[in-house]
């Protein structure tokens, strides 16, 4: 890994998670944030990469398809339990070039361990 | 982390040799009494009992190796410690509860009967250790043996990787009755503290147990999870991850994704294997890594 979690941190990463709050009145006080939903099933993310521009804010919306998931992106600091019919929603800005690995937290059946993806942040 | 001591800790590592390890500096003095009390344990570690897969072409037939191999030791140890992932994950508790017995079954072979288990997240994460309960009972508790005092931690039972407060609260009621300077030893599954977060290779609440842990003085920590032998001091105390008994994992961060080290026909079960300890008062563990089948 090229940067620790900590360097992000002191590199000012803005990340917040806030599991089950989102609501659409929160994301119309934002329309210029660009938002994209992530959905977890077993045992996989849908979208598994997500491509994100460096310095440009987006919003995850977070969901689960079936049992209760997590999802945890440690290089960013954000981290959501994903409620079955309930919306997780995590603001990031990245700002650092890279991939970045996130994954499943919250151990939910025999194919748990191949449930990861990707952040890819570009210039 | 204490760079010093992991620097001696690094010097000191290496493939089945004996690594001699202090949690407290400078205590090398080892008399009549304390001879008295020295004693080894064996920690065995991710046995997977129901994996199948490329990564270790005879996963029917290493633990079996492992425990052919513990008991040829010459002096028997004084306890068998497995710390977690007895077996490997399914979704149907039928299954579950199957391979749990078989892997009960294969242990009984140990020639010491004084075995001690605890869970890991592939044995207990997806019924919150009901089936484990049902085959080896309670998933955290204490023992003492020869002056050391021995806590075993579920990190495991909650699927969300975390010790949970009414065990914190149980753990901090037992410290309470230690004396600072206890010879304490403690076991869990996952690392305490955040190895690698983005591999899943933490505790979600583990620092609140190092909080606990910290103002004793005479503490070492003894793990499994990450599938490799692994030193890290936070503070004064260290931490041991022990090698898995059926597939290698690679280092933090070395590889794209965790996924087992290839199986390699030329040198079978490389990477595998278990360890002896050798206790010495006050805090001392000469940790010498044993390979599954000798060569």
């Amino acid at each position: 890994m090229a940067i620790t979690r900590r360097q992000f941190c002191r590199a000012g990463f803005a990340a917040a998670a806030c599991a089950g709050l989102g609501s659409a009145a929160h994301l119309a006080a934002q329309p210029a944030e660009r938002v994209v939903r992530v959905t977890a099933k077993k045992f996989e993310f849908l979208p598994h990469e997500l491509t994100l521009k460096r310095g440009v804010p987006v919003v995850l919306e977070l969901v689960t398809a079936d049992v209760l998931m997590g999802f945890n992106a440690p290089d960013f600091g954000v981290r959501a339990d994903l409620l079955p019919g309930k919306v997780a929603q995590a603001r990031i800005v990245p700002q650092q070039v890279g991939t970045f690995e996130f994954l499943c937290d919250i151990f939910c059946g025999q194919g748990h361990e191949e449930m990861s993806g990707k952040i890819i942040v570009v210039a | 982390m204490n760079e010093i001591n992991r620097r001696d800790f690094l010097k000191l590592t290496g493939v089945g040799g004996a690594v001699f390890m202090s949690g407290l500096s400078g205590c090398t003095a080892v008399g009549t009494k304390a001879a008295e009390q020295d004693f080894y344990f064996v920690q065995l570690s991710d046995t997977h009992w129901g994996f199948e897969g490329a990564p270790n072409p005879d996963a029917r037939g290493t633990l079996q190796k492992a425990v052919v191999a513990v008991n040829s030791l010459v002096a028997q140890p004084d306890f068998i410690m497995f710390t977690g992932d007895l077996t490997h994950t399914t979704d149907d508790p039928k299954e579950r509860r199957k391979r749990l017995a078989e892997f009960s079954r294969i242990v009984k072979e140990l020639k010491n009967p004084n075995v001690h288990f605890m869970p890991g997240e592939h044995d207990a994460s997806l019924d919150w250790g009901e089936a484990w309960k049902e085959s080896f009972g309670q998933t955290h508790y204490t023992f003492d043996h020869k002056g050391v005092h021995f806590i075993a931690i579920d990190n495991v039972s909650d699927p969300a990787a975390r010790i949970g407060d009414t065990q914190l609260a149980w753990l901090k009621d037992d410290l309470g009755k230690q004396d600072k300077d206890a010879r304490i030893v403690v076991f869990t599954h996952r690392p305490l503290f955040d190895l690698y977060p983005q591999w899943d290779w933490a505790t979600r609440d583990g620092a609140k147990a190092m909080e606990l842990l910290m103002p004793y003085r005479n503490v070492t920590v003894f793990y499994g999870h990450i599938h490799q032998e692994h030193h890290h001091m936070i503070g004064h105390i260290a931490h041991h991850s022990a090698k898995s008994l059926i597939f290698p994992l690679p280092a933090a961060g070395s590889t794209p994704k965790r996924t087992p080290i290839a199986w390699d026909p030329a040198q079978p079960y490389k990477g595998l294997g278990f360890r002896r300890v050798d206790a010495k008062p006050p805090a001392q563990y000469a940790i010498t890594e044993l390979p599954v089948n000798k060569a």
